[in-house]
């Protein structure tokens, strides 16, 4: 008796221990995000910046940036690395608008104009890329970087000197006024330009959207479940743990929402919530993106680009043309990049012409890596946390930074410490990790 | 005849050959339009030694097998801090200019020595490691110059927290170098100080590659498992060589800034690392290879070409700043160049 009582208490210690490695793992594995989120609730609370303010404009910066963080996976698959070079790509989407704003075609003809004409010329671009990364493989990352300063070089050389000398455009209003080089800023605004033109096709209160995705969820899932159990052989329950906490996850949700659209004993402040709206043609192109990126796996090319991102060498022996595939990635990535740069510029409605591009990359890599996201890993729901926890951190940190220190560059200051802080830390520690595991190897 | 040519480029090196050829012809056409030939021969020359000591730094860093310093920013900060005590405890002229590079080198050499421990566990992708460690550095560094305690009038603002953007020298160690000795041929100023303090410089790293340490450096750079098996301890030596790169670029930084005759606080480092590395890589440096005559080679042709651009690229287009973007596309064209001889494709 004694002695089974010794073994379950043996068992249970090991079951203890094996969850606290399990947490601790869970600790470090995700130890920038979890450090994001009590930065960011810290940065909410010094702020003391209203709920409704903060939510709102979460929501405005997520479907404005989101489509570039999420551009960025596929070169991650792929073994590339992070791709400084998507400035390039949105230097291409920069091209599309000036040359559409120049013709006159405004609203959503121009935008959807935009996208086309950018498909090209970011294709150019992304081969000319992925050529100049396959001569430097091993280093994509710091060439993607230069290739970005590289490349904004000849952008402003011919913005701001061969066009209307070497390029013949004539444009008053765009233009400067010695008839040579586009001006500093480039009025996007509705009568001349394509700003909101994807934003308000349909706007529509978040909350609806909420409570719509979350009865669609359950709608589906189950259907999902009932169809998988009906076709499997084996016996299975029909509710799981998974099921049910989705499920229960679900309901609080939706009981939440309708408590926010139809109690009438809500405080005024918080019912203001319920008035934010959500431009939805936006979120489906996102959404479209997310769920390119899932499909793109599960072809035999995204099953390429995984094989080329594990190992080049077996990549090769097994007959892929690991080169070819690299350009493809990176193609795809600097396209996808035009794309997200025309969804962030009719979001802000003015064109910096020399300067829009310029800090991309960084902010885009940042929310990735803070998402949880490493240089050989990354994945939808890393990219789409990243650019809320960033984002929250760069509505707040200017007024935390007033309140705490009266100064409000100093949160400025600390943004941007933290934006190239994490890119070096996340990208150290993946250097470090690997090197660790090639002398473990070794050994 | 193709094969002598195609030696004699080797030997010459393809972008020393393209970047030389592009500064004769700049030259020429700024004779052509009867630009002052003596003013711009005066301003390469100060320029050139105004950003040598800068370029200089990257020759340990790559000597020991860390690849172009572009954690530059990381010494030019140090550098910057030596100079703002050295003006706040009130020493000025010689003084002041040499107290500042002694004050700046305990904290060079500290971070240095972290900064090398730091390059030793990430092996094989320093060059992307440094380079965001020196824009972190910058914006840490940008918080502290709000913070830290200086009470000098001539740095900190009349109204409100924190040290100014940019702090003039003229009271101070401002032109010290550049005013030492200074004297003129045919119209070209001669700032003989300046160019003493860099060949100097270029001596001292010189004839530490020579010494036994020096040696072991470059061996630790030039085949670390070889030099494993001779005895050499490869991590200390790129640690060493790692804190003699950001000792230089603190001493760079404050030849800079007397030669400039302001010191600049915030963001102006931010960039700093890319011309010092775009220059010695012009001068026929590899990523792995770097020797003193590179630097000196390097620095001459990549100023000379932007100091000769900038005029006569005024003279051409009036609006804008063509050379300035002709420095970003010379720069990291020949970053970019570099970059591709490093891992050499298969």
């Amino acid at each position: 008796m004694s002695n089974t009582n010794h073994v379950e208490v043996l068992e249970k210690t090991k079951e203890s221990e094996a969850i606290s490695l399990k947490m601790k793992s869970f600790f470090i594995d995700h130890s920038v995000t979890i450090l994001f989120i009590i930065i960011c609730l810290i940065g909410v609370k010094i702020s003391k910046l209203p709920l409704f303010f903060i939510t709102s404009e979460l929501l405005t910066r997520i479907s404005r940036n989101s489509f570039l963080v999420l551009s960025l996976i596929i070169p991650v698959l792929a073994g590339m690395g992070l791709n400084f070079g998507i400035t390039i790509g949105a230097m291409a989407g920069q091209i599309a608008i000036i040359a559409v704003t120049h013709w006159g075609i405004t609203g959503i003809q121009g935008f959807l104009l935009c996208g086309l004409l950018s498909v090209p010329i970011a294709m150019i671009f992304g081969y000319l890329i992925g050529t100049l990364l396959n001569k430097t493989k091993g280093q994509e990352m710091i060439t993607s970087m230069i290739a970005g300063f590289f490349a904004n070089g000849i952008y402003q050389f011919i913005f701001l000197f061969a066009v209307g000398s070497i390029i013949p455009m004539k444009d008053p209003i765009m233009m400067l006024s010695s008839g040579i080089g586009i001006r500093n800023t480039v009025d996007l605004s509705k009568n001349v330009g394509i700003k909101y033109a994807l934003d308000n096709l349909k706007k529509v209160p978040a909350i609806k959207v909420l409570l719509i995705a979350l009865v669609a969820t359950i709608i589906i899932y189950s259907g999902i479940r009932f169809y998988k159990i009906k076709n499997s052989k084996k016996k299975e329950k029909f509710i799981t743990g998974q099921y049910l906490s989705t499920m229960i996850g679900c309901f609080v949700g939706i009981l939440i929402c309708s408590i926010f659209m139809f109690h009438e004993g809500i405080p005024n402040n918080l019912k203001m919530i319920t008035k934010i709206k959500l431009p939805i043609a936006t979120c489906l192109v996102i959404a479209g993106l997310c769920l390119f990126n899932v499909m793109i796996v599960k072809t035999k090319l995204g099953q390429d680009f995984r094989t080329v991102g594990q190992d080049n060498h077996i990549a090769k022996i097994s007959g892929i043309n690991v080169n070819k595939i690299r350009i493809i990635a990176i193609t795809l990535s600097t396209l996808l990049a035009a794309w997200g740069q025309l969804i962030f510029l009719q979001n802000i409605g003015t064109l910096n012409t020399y300067g829009s591009h310029v800090q991309i990359a960084t902010f885009s890599i940042a929310a990735l890596l803070i998402g949880g996201a490493s240089v050989s890993r990354a994945t939808i729901g890393q990219a789409i946390l990243g650019t809320i926890l960033f984002h929250t951190l760069f509505i707040v940190s200017p007024m935390a930074g007033k309140n705490l220190f009266g100064d409000a560059q100093i949160g400025e200051f600390f943004r941007a410490f933290v934006a190239y802080g994490v890119i070096g830390l996340s990208l150290g520690l993946h250097a470090w990790r690997k090197r660790v595991g090639v002398k473990s190897k070794l050994e | 005849m193709t094969e002598a040519i195609k030696g004699f480029t080797n030997k010459l090196g393809l972008p020393r050959l393209i970047i030389g050829t592009f500064f004769l012809l700049l030259f020429i056409m700024a004779i052509i339009l009867k630009l002052p030939v003596n003013t711009l021969m005066s301003d390469t020359i100060r320029r050139f030694g105004m950003y040598g000591v800068l370029v200089l730094a990257m020759v340990p860093a790559i000597q020991c097998g860390t690849g172009p310093n572009f954690a530059l920013p990381l010494g030019i900060v140090c550098g910057l801090v030596g100079g703002l005590i050295s003006i706040e405890i009130g020493l000025i002229g010689a003084l002041g200019f040499v107290g500042a590079i002694m004050i700046s080198l305990p904290f060079a050499i500290l971070a240095g020595w972290s900064y090398g421990i730091l390059l030793n566990k990430i092996k094989g992708s320093e060059m992307l490691v440094a380079t965001y460690t020196g824009f972190s550095v910058v914006f840490f560094m940008s918080i502290m110059w709000i913070f830290l305690p200086f009470k000098h009038p001539e740095m900190i603002w009349p109204i409100g927290d924190g040290l100014r953007v940019t702090i003039a020298l003229d009271s101070t160690f401002g032109q010290i170098l550049n005013n030492l000795w200074k004297f003129p041929i045919g119209g070209v100023e001669i700032p003989t100080g300046l160019l003493l303090f860099f060949l100097l410089s270029c001596l001292c790293v010189w004839l530490f590659t020579r010494s036994k340490l020096g040696i072991a450096m470059k061996a630790a750079g030039d085949n670390p498992k070889f030099a494993l098996v001779s005895g050499i301890n490869v991590d200390q030596c790129r640690i060493v060589g790692t804190i003699l790169s950001t000792v230089l670029g603190a001493i760079g930084i404050l030849v800079y800034a007397q030669s400039y005759g302001f010191i600049q606080l915030y963001q102006a480092p931010l960039m700093m690392a890319f011309p010092a590395v775009a220059a010695i890589l012009i001068g026929g440096a590899s990523a792995s290879k770097a020797k003193i005559s590179h630097v000196i080679i390097g620095v001459f042709l990549f100023q000379g070409l932007l100091t000769v651009a900038l005029p006569v690229a005024n003279e051409i287009v009036s609006e804008g700043n063509l050379s300035e973007v002709l420095r970003m596309i010379v720069q990291n064209g020949i970053i970019l160049y570099a970059l591709t001889k490093v891992g050499g494709g298969e």
